[in-house]
């Protein structure tokens, strides 16, 4: 099993209702987030193009924050899922400096926090809470290894890329181009 | 072609608009580890040469100094921590892909280790001293019998620490500037500087302070040496390192960089120990103390900026 999502960039609006939901969902403390739009405007008058893109951890497969970690708190769980274990975890700021997307913070209890792909609601059979509330059906989640996952689909028919994949670490958010 | 990013609906303390989660701490702890580990090979190498007599102050007196930095240098860490209660996972595994790690249970052996060897030396310091347990009498007996050991364990520890305080950066390929190999002997070399600067700021005689600079001076052109490399190689590099090594050559750190490291820290301090060897009367506390203040300097410069340097927005 590989968890990964797709996000379209044509489809989404920039709402911000995943972020939102996410923060509603996973208690994320004010003024902190696991997820956040990136608006990204190319080119110059009259020829401009912009794209929105709705980020989070890349849960990636060469995940860095993982092996630079140095009591073991953050770590892989099935489908590829990288967590953080609250009380392992020594606040050292290691797995922060290690994330090429700045995807964790230091959660003001002291412990370091990040996107879990809501893992909680998955063991329930339902699927993310950011995928749950897109009002443009623009995030697709699933396993990438079942061909009729809503990801695996997705990424079928359309041209996608990866986020500075340059950086070496297998992220696993595909942006729909 | 011109492009412009927006992030919304983020706004992180210490990581928006960009990193700042390592503060003075983590430069403070890597500057009293290199010191340490200085401090530390030096003691090691003259021992073991047999130099114990002539060169006193780097055998025996200076390493006085390597537990106070040690300890200070663990409480810097401490107090960078976050999750503080939790520090002590530390020491229930060992994970080998983590730089961290590593000098975790570095410092957890080279610390005890900085103790027994200035315990051995504590009676020739203090001749009044006097252990409240006999059974302690017996120890020191016995270290000051396993110095020799002890002398070659503390030359291979204190390399490890060294190159440590370096690898522990650089092993963040998130971070250009940090991302090279040549950060972990830099980082060994300016330690070993900042500990002789140490030592011959310390010592009172002539003869150990003449062999002191021409070593320093040597580390300090292999210094220069590796840093016009990390330069080089950054330059030739990828945009995003390209980037990192222009914060340096023009860009927000190039004042700093330049004066504090390169001309104050590096190349007045050698100007200053060849004038003296040629028989200028210097006194030595002066490059000494601009080492010392140019290797605390290199740290916080290249942990700053290090922080900065990144793939994305």
């Amino acid at each position: 099993m590989r968890y990964a999502m797709a996000i379209d960039t044509k489809k989404c609006v920039g709402c911000g209702d995943c972020v939102v939901a996410c923060q509603t969902e996973n208690n994320v403390p004010i003024g902190y987030c696991r997820d956040w739009i990136v608006e990204n405007v190319a080119g110059s008058y009259p020829n401009v193009e912009v794209e929105l893109r709705s980020e989070r951890c890349n849960h990636c497969d060469n995940s860095p924050c993982v092996r630079c970690c140095p009591t073991g708190a953050s770590h892989i769980v099935e489908g590829g899922i990288v967590k953080v274990t609250h009380d392992e975890c020594i606040g050292c700021g290691a797995c922060i400096q290690s994330c090429p997307y700045d995807a964790r913070y230091s959660h003001p209890e002291g412990y370091v926090d990040k996107c879990t792909f809501c893992d909680h609601r998955l063991a329930k059979g339902q699927t993310t809470a950011c995928v749950a509330v897109c009002p443009t059906s623009c995030l697709y989640f699933g396993d990438l290894e079942d061909p009729n996952s809503d990801v695996s689909k997705a990424l079928k028919n359309r041209s996608w890329k990866v986020l500075a994949p340059e950086a070496g670490t297998k992220p696993q958010l595909y942006f729909l181009t | 072609m011109k492009e412009e990013l927006f992030v919304s609906g983020r706004n992180i303390p210490n990581i928006d608009p960009y990193l700042n989660i390592w503060h003075w701490e983590i430069p403070v702890y890597l500057f009293l580890g290199g010191l340490a580990a200085g401090i530390m090979f030096f003691a090691g190498l003259f021992l073991v040469l047999g130099k114990e007599k002539e060169m006193p102050t780097t055998v025996k007196w200076a390493p006085f100094l390597v537990p106070v930095a040690l300890v200070l240098g663990l409480f810097a860490l401490f107090l960078d921590l976050k999750h503080q209660l939790y520090f002590w996972r530390l020491y229930t595994t060992i994970r080998m892909e983590s730089p961290m790690s590593w000098g975790a249970w570095t410092l957890m052996i080279i610390t005890p280790l900085s103790f027994l060897w200035a315990a051995s030396y504590i009676k020739e310091a203090i001749p009044s001293w006097k252990w409240p347990m006999s059974i302690l009498d017996k120890m020191e007996k016995l270290i000051i019998q396993y110095r020799k050991p002890m002398a070659w364990a503390m030359m291979v520890l204190a390399v490890i620490l060294g190159v440590y305080t370096g690898i522990l950066l650089s092993a963040f390929n998130a971070r250009p500037l940090w991302n090279t190999s040549i950060l972990g002997p830099l980082f060994l070399v300016s330690g070993l500087s900042t500990g002789l600067a140490a030592i011959i700021w310390m010592s009172k005689s002539h003869y150990e302070r003449t062999i002191l600079s021409k070593i320093d001076i040597t580390l300090i052109g292999v210094e220069l040496f590796l840093i016009i490399h990390l330069l080089m190689g950054f330059l030739a590099a990828t945009e995003v390192q390209i980037e990192a090594a222009n914060l340096f050559l023009g860009g927000s750190f190039t004042v700093t960089f330049w004066v504090f490291v390169i001309i104050l820290g590096l190349i007045v301090p050698a100007i200053l120990e060849i004038l003296e060897l040629v028989g200028y009367k210097i006194p030595l506390w002066i490059p000494s103390l601009l080492i010392l203040i140019g290797g605390f300097m290199f740290r916080l410069i290249m942990v700053e900026a290090g922080q900065i340097t990144r793939y994305l927005y």
